[in-house]
C-alpha cells in the first residue's frame, strides 16, 4: 500500500500517501507538537495543531521531492531552526531530537520499511503489533541503559548540580569540566578507599576462587555423597540476604578479631583486613562454584584418564590438562567474585571498621548523607569498568564455546 | 557413604555399581581383577577411593563457608531466643522472685530485695547493670533509667551492717578476717607467691563454708573475683563490700551452725550473739529511696516473666506481641510496625517481581526469537546493568529521580507538571519500586531468555496453520513451555527483592525501606541485637521456603549467570 509501484491506477499516484502517510506522520507532528508546544510556552491544542500541520507540509515536501537523506538532515534543520527560534539553545536541541523524529517517521512510513521483518501475507493489525513490539522492547531497553548513560555527562558537570545545567545542553565548555574526577584521584577521603577495594577484592577472589575451584572439581566427580546438600550450603551465600549474612558475620568477625589481636598478636589493621577478606571469599565462592560446575559440565573426563594413562599424576594432570580447558570457566567464576567483593557493601560496613573503608562504603556514606558529584565520577569510572569486565566475560566465554565446538554465538 | 545404595545416578555405561551388578551376577565364583583380588572387592576399592578424593577437594570450602558462614548465621539465629542476661545478672533475685505471686502482694518481700541489693552490687561492680536495663528496656520502658539509678547507689546498701559488725569487733574491718573464713588454702597460698605476672589465681571458698555461711560464701567469691578481675586488686587487702556483711547478718541471724573447729569460730559466735541485737535496715525503703519504680508491680512482673534463660520475647516483639505475665498480647497501637514492615515488604517485592515480568517477557522473547548475531549485540544491553555496581546504579536513579532531578526537569520543560508542583518520585515506595525492578530485571530476563531458547519456534508455525489465531498460538502453545521460566525468574527476583538493604535504604525514605533496613536499624542504632536477630531469623525462614520451591522447581545447579 506504500509503494507506487503497486498502485495500477498510474493516473493517481498521491492515493497511498494522501490515506496513510500524510495522516500518520501528522497525528505523529500532532503529539510532538503537543509535548513540544508546552516547552515553547503554547498551550496544548495550539501546539497540536501547529505540529501536525508542519508535519504535513514536512511530510508532503520530502517524500514529494527530496531523496532520503538530504531530506532527513533538511527536516532536522527546519526544526532545530524553529526551536532556536522559539527557546534559544534549549529550544534548538528540543528541535534537533524532534526533527531527527518527524524526518525518520516519514521516510519510514513512505517507504514501507515499516513492514521489514514481517510477512508479505501479515495483516494491517499484525504489522502494527510488530512494530508496537519492537516500539515497547525498545522502550524497556532504555530503561535499562539510560540512567547508566545518563550519568556519564553529568559527571562533567562544572556545577554541583545533579541535572543538565542550560550550559551543558548548549553544549558551551564552560558547562563542562573534570573538576569532579579531579577530585577523586586528589582527596584522601576517596583514595583511601579505592586502596582498600584494591586490597581487599584481589585477596578476596583468590581464596574464593581456589577453594572454589578444587570444590567444584569435586563436586563433578560421579559419585559424591551428600552432593545435593554439600551444593545448597555452598551456594547459601549467595541466597541468604546479605542483611542476615552480614548481622551473622558482624558478631562471628568481631570475637575473631579480638581473637587474633589478644592471642595472635595480629595488629588491628591486619586483623581487620582479613576479617574483611575471610567474609567477601566466603560471599563470593557460590559464583565460582556456579561458573566453573557449569564449565566441567562439558569437560570431557576421558582426558584426564588419557593422562594418567600416559604416566601424568594427578597434579600434572590438573595443571597442564584439566585447568587450561577449564580456564575460561575459572576466570569469569573470578570476575564474578572480584565484582562481588568490589561491589560489596553491606558486610563490610557491619564487618569492617573504618580503617578498611571500601569505594562502595565511601559512595554509600556519600549518597546517604551529604550527596557530593564526585560519586558521578566514580560511578562513571565503575561503569568504564564493568564495561571493560563485561567484554572480558563475554569473550571469554565465546572462547570456551568454540573450543566446545559449539556454534559462535 | 549411602551413596552406592541408590544406585548410579542418571549415568549411562559402566560405572563402578554397574560393574558391581555384574560381578554379582555371576554365578560360578567370585570374578577376578588383574591383580588377583575379587572384582566386586576390587571395584568397591576404587568407588570408595574415587568418594574419597571427590570430597576431600570438596572439605576445604565446605569446611570454610561452614565456619565462615553457616556458624555464624547459625550463632545470630540463636541470639533470638537466648536471653541469660536476666538470670546471670541477677541470679539469687531471679530465684527468690520465683516465689512471690504477683497477684497476693503488690510488691515483692523483703527476701527479694535483700537478694536485689546484692546482685545489683555484683552488677554494678561489673558494670553489667546497664546492659540489663537496656534489655529489659526493651519490653517496658523506664527499666533502664531504673537500673542506672540504682547501679550508682547500690554499694550503700548494708552499710548500717558493716558498722554495726566493726562497732561489735575490730576484727571485722580487717579483710584478712574474711579471707581467713572463706578462702580455700589452696588459693591462699597461691595468692601469697602471685607476684604481679599473668593472671590472679582463681578463687576458690574453703571447704564447708558454703554450708555454713551459704549466703555470705557466695557473695564473698563474687566479690573476689571481681576484686581480682576488674580491679586487678588483691582481695586479702580490699574491705568486703557492705553487702558481704548484710548476707553475713542474714547467715547470723537465720541462725547458722558455727562448728567449732571453724576459723574465727570465736569472732562468729559473739557476732551471732549480737546480731537479734543488731539495728536492721528496710531494704525495700532503701531501694524505693533510691528509685520509686522498685514499688512498682510492672517492673517485678517484668523481672519474672523474661527470667527464663530462653525466651520467645524477640520473636513475639517481632509479630508486635509481647510477652505480657497474663500471657501473650498485642503490644500497643503505636508500638507496631513489624507486621506492617513484613507486608510492606512482601507487596513491594510482589510488585518489583510482576514489573518484572511485565518487562522481562518481551524482552526475553526478542532475544530468543532474532537471529544470534542480533541477539548477542541485545544482550549486551541486559549484561551492561547486570555488571554495574549496584551502588552506581542506585545513585543514578538517586540523581535522576530527586526533585530537581533529570526526570523532573523533563517533565517541567515538557510541561505536564509546573514547577511549584514536581513529582515526588523518590524517598518513596515509588523511588524503591522504579530503582528495585531496573536493578534486578537482569535476573528476569536471563532465566527466561535460556527458557524460551529452548522453545522450538515451529510450534507457534505449527499451532497458526491449524487455524489458531496469533493470540491463541501464543496463549495456548507458547506461554505454558515459557512458564517454567517465569518460575524461575520470579524465585530469583523475589528472593533478592525480599532481602534488599542498600537501595531502600537511599531511595526508599520511610515509606520504601524494608524489613532489612530495620534490621540494620536494630545492629547499629538501637543494639537490640535479639530483636534484629528474630528478624532475619523470620526472613530467613521465608527466603529458605524460596529457595526450596527454587531449587524443586528449577534446581540450584542450573543457576546461570550472564547466558
Amino acid at each position: 500500500m506504500s509503494s507506487v509501484a503497486f498502485n495500477p491506477e498510474q493516473g493517481k499516484p498521491l492515493h497511498p500517501f494522501v490515506t496513510f502517510t500524510l495522516p500518520l506522520v501528522a497525528v505523529f507532528g500532532a503529539l510532538l507538537g503537543f509535548i513540544g508546544g508546552q516547552a515553547a510556552g503554547l498551550g496544548p491544542l495550539e501546539g497540536a495543531i501547529f505540529g501536525a500541520v508542519i508535519a504535513a507540509v514536512l511530510a508532503f515536501v520530502l517524500t514529494r521531492f527530496l531523496p532520503r537523506k538530504t531530506g532527513r538532515w533538511g527536516a532536522i534543520a527546519v526544526c532545530v531552526a524553529m526551536g532556536f527560534f522559539a527557546g534559544g539553545f534549549a529550544g534548538a536541541v528540543g528541535g534537533l531530537i524532534l526533527g531527527a523524529l518527524l524526518g525518520w517517521a516519514v521516510y519510514w512510513l513512505d517507504t514501507g520499511d515499516y513492514r521489514r521483518g514481517v510477512p508479505p501475507y501479515a495483516t494491517t493489525g499484525q504489522v502494527l503489533w510488530h512494530n508496537s513490539f519492537k516500539f515497547i522492547c525498545g522502550a524497556i531497553f532504555f530503561f535499562l541503559i539510560a540512567p547508566i548513560i545518563t550519568i556519564i555527562p553529568l559527571s562533567f558537570n562544572a556545577q554541583n548540580f545533579f541535572t543538565f545545567t542550560p550550559e551543558m545542553l548548549a553544549l558551551d565548555p564552560a558547562g563542562f569540566s573534570l573538576k569532579h574526577y579531579q577530585d577523586f584521584f586528589t582527596n584522601d577521603a576517596w583514595l583511601q578507599p579505592l586502596k582498600n577495594s584494591l586490597i581487599i577484592a584481589p585477596f578476596a577472589t583468590f581464596i574464593s576462587v581456589s577453594l572454589g575451584t578444587l570444590a567444584a572439581i569435586g563436586l563433578s566427580q560421579s559419585h559424591v555423597p551428600g552432593r545435593r546438600a554439600i551444593m545448597a550450603v555452598l551456594i547459601s551465600p549467595m541466597i541468604v540476604p546479605l542483611i542476615i549474612s552480614a548481622t551473622g558475620m558482624f558478631f562471628f568477625y568481631s570475637q575473631m578479631g579480638l581473637f587474633m589481636e589478644n592471642y595472635l598478636g595480629i595488629s588491628k589493621s591486619l586483623s581487620g583486613y582479613i576479617k574483611v577478606i575471610l567474609a567477601h571469599a566466603a560471599l563470593g565462592v557460590p559464583f565460582v562454584i556456579i561458573t566453573v560446575t557449569a564449565t566441567l559440565v562439558s569437560f570431557d573426563q576421558s582426558l584426564t584418564r588419557a593422562a594418567a594413562n600416559m604416566g601424568a599424576n594427578p597434579v600434572t594432570t590438573f595443571f597442564k590438562v584439566q585447568m587450561p580447558l577449564i580456564l575460561p570457566g575459572v576466570i569469569s567464576g573470578g570476575l564474578f567474585a572480584f565484582i562481588t567483593s568490589f561491589d560489596e557493601v553491606v558486610v563490610v560496613l557491619f564487618v569492617g571498621a573504618a580503617a578498611q573503608k571500601t569505594l562502595p562504603w565511601q559512595m554509600f556514606t556519600g549518597l546517604r548523607e551529604q550527596i557530593s558529584p564526585t560519586i558521578l565520577a566514580v560511578a562513571t569510572i565503575l561503569v568504564i569498568i564493568s564495561i571493560a569486565l563485561l567484554t572480558v566475560v563475554e569473550l571469554l566465554r565465546r572462547r570456551s564455546e568454540r573450543l566446545r565446538g559449539m556454534s559462535p554465538g | 557413604m549411602s551413596d552406592a545404595t541408590h544406585g548410579p545416578d542418571n549415568l549411562t555405561g559402566i560405572t563402578p555399581d554397574t560393574g558391581l551388578k555384574i560381578g554379582k551376577s555371576d554365578k560360578d565364583g567370585p570374578m577376578l581383577a588383574a591383580d588377583g583380588t575379587p572384582l566386586k572387592t576390587s571395584l568397591n576399592r576404587a568407588l570408595r577411593r574415587q568418594k574419597r578424593r571427590a570430597l576431600m577437594l570438596i572439605a576445604p570450602l565446605l569446611l570454610f563457608i561452614l565456619l565462615t558462614f553457616i556458624y555464624p548465621i547459625g550463632e545470630m539465629l540463636f541470639r533470638s531466643v537466648e536471653n541469660q542476661i536476666v538470670g546471670d545478672t541477677l541470679p539469687r533475685t531471679v530465684r527468690v522472685l520465683a516465689d512471690w505471686n504477683p497477684d497476693e502482694t503488690e510488691v515483692p518481700g523483703p527476701a527479694v530485695f535483700s537478694a536485689l541489693a546484692k546482685d545489683m552490687t555484683v552488677a554494678s561492680e561489673e558494670k553489667n547493670h546497664t546492659r540489663l536495663g537496656s534489655r529489659l528496656n526493651y519490653e517496658v520502658s523506664g527499666i533502664s533509667s531504673l537500673f542506672r539509678k540504682t547501679g550508682r547507689n547500690v554499694d550503700d546498701i548494708g552499710e548500717n551492717y558493716t558498722e554495726q559488725f566493726v562497732a561489735l569487733d575490730p576484727a571485722w574491718e580487717d579483710p584478712q578476717t574474711f579471707v581467713d573464713i572463706f578462702a580455700g588454702p589452696r588459693w591462699v597460698e597461691a595468692n601469697a607467691a602471685y607476684d604481679g605476672e599473668g593472671r590472679r589465681p582463681t578463687f576458690r571458698l574453703a571447704e564447708g563454708v558454703g554450708e555454713v555461711l551459704p549466703q555470705t560464701a557466695s557473695i564473698y567469691r563474687d566479690f573476689a573475683r571481681v576484686v581480682q578481675v576488674e580491679d586487678d586488686d588483691n582481695p586479702a587487702e580490699e574491705e568486703p563490700w557492705n553487702s558481704v556483711y548484710l548476707a553475713l547478718y542474714e547467715d547470723l541471724r537465720d541462725g547458722a551452725a558455727i562448728p567449732a573447729d571453724f576459723p574465727h569460730a570465736a569472732l562468729l559466735t559473739a557476732a551471732q550473739a549480737a546480731v537479734p541485737n543488731f539495728a536492721t535496715t528496710n531494704l525495700q525503703a532503701a531501694f524505693v529511696d533510691m528509685d520509686k519504680d522498685w514499688t512498682d508491680r510492672e517492673v517485678w512482673r517484668t523481672i519474672q516473666t523474661y527470667s527464663a534463660p530462653y525466651t520467645t520475647g524477640y520473636f513475639l516483639n517481632a509479630a508486635d506481641l509481647q510477652l505480657t505475665p497474663d500471657g501473650i498480647a498485642w503490644r500497643p497501637e503505636n508500638e507496631r510496625v513489624y507486621i506492617t514492615l513484613f507486608v510492606r515488604t512482601l507487596i513491594m517485592s510482589t510488585a518489583i517481581t510482576v514489573a518484572c515480568i511485565l518487562l522481562g517477557y518481551p524482552i526475553g522473547w526478542l532475544l530468543a526469537n532474532l537471529p544470534s548475531r542480533q541477539a548477542n549485540l541485545l544482550m549486551i544491553l541486559v549484561l551492561l546493568p547486570f555488571w554495574t555496581s549496584l551502588l552506581v546504579r542506585t545513585s543514578a536513579w538517586k540523581v535522576l529521580l530527586q526533585d530537581q532531578g533529570v526526570i523532573n526537569d523533563l517533565l517541567v520543560w515538557i510541561g505536564f507538571v509546573s514547577d511549584g508542583n514536581r513529582l515526588a518520585l523518590i524517598n518513596n515506595a515509588t523511588g524503591t519500586i522504579i530503582a528495585m525492578t531496573h536493578i534486578l530485571l537482569p535476573f528476569m530476563i536471563l532465566p527466561l531468555y535460556s527458557v524460551m531458547k529452548t522453545i522450538p519456534p515451529s510450534y507457534l508455525r505449527a499451532a497458526k496453520s491449524l487455524g489458531a489465531t496469533n493470540w491463541t498460538a501464543f496463549w495456548r502453545v507458547y506461554f505454558p513451555q515459557s512458564v517454567p521460566g517465569i518460575g524461575a525468574g520470579s524465585i530469583l527476583v523475589f528472593i533478592l527483592a525480599i532481602g534488599y538493604y542498600i537501595t531502600p535504604e537511599i531511595v526508599g525514605g520511610t515509606k520504601g525501606v524494608f524489613i532489612s533496613n530495620r534490621i540494620a536499624y536494630h545492629i547499629s542504632t538501637s543494639l537490640n541485637w535479639g530483636l534484629a536477630a528474630a528478624l532475619g531469623a523470620i526472613l530467613l525462614v521465608i527466603v529458605m521456603a524460596f529457595y526450596w520451591a527454587y531449587d524443586r522447581i528449577v534446581g540450584i545447579d542450573n543457576v546461570k549467570l550472564g547466558g
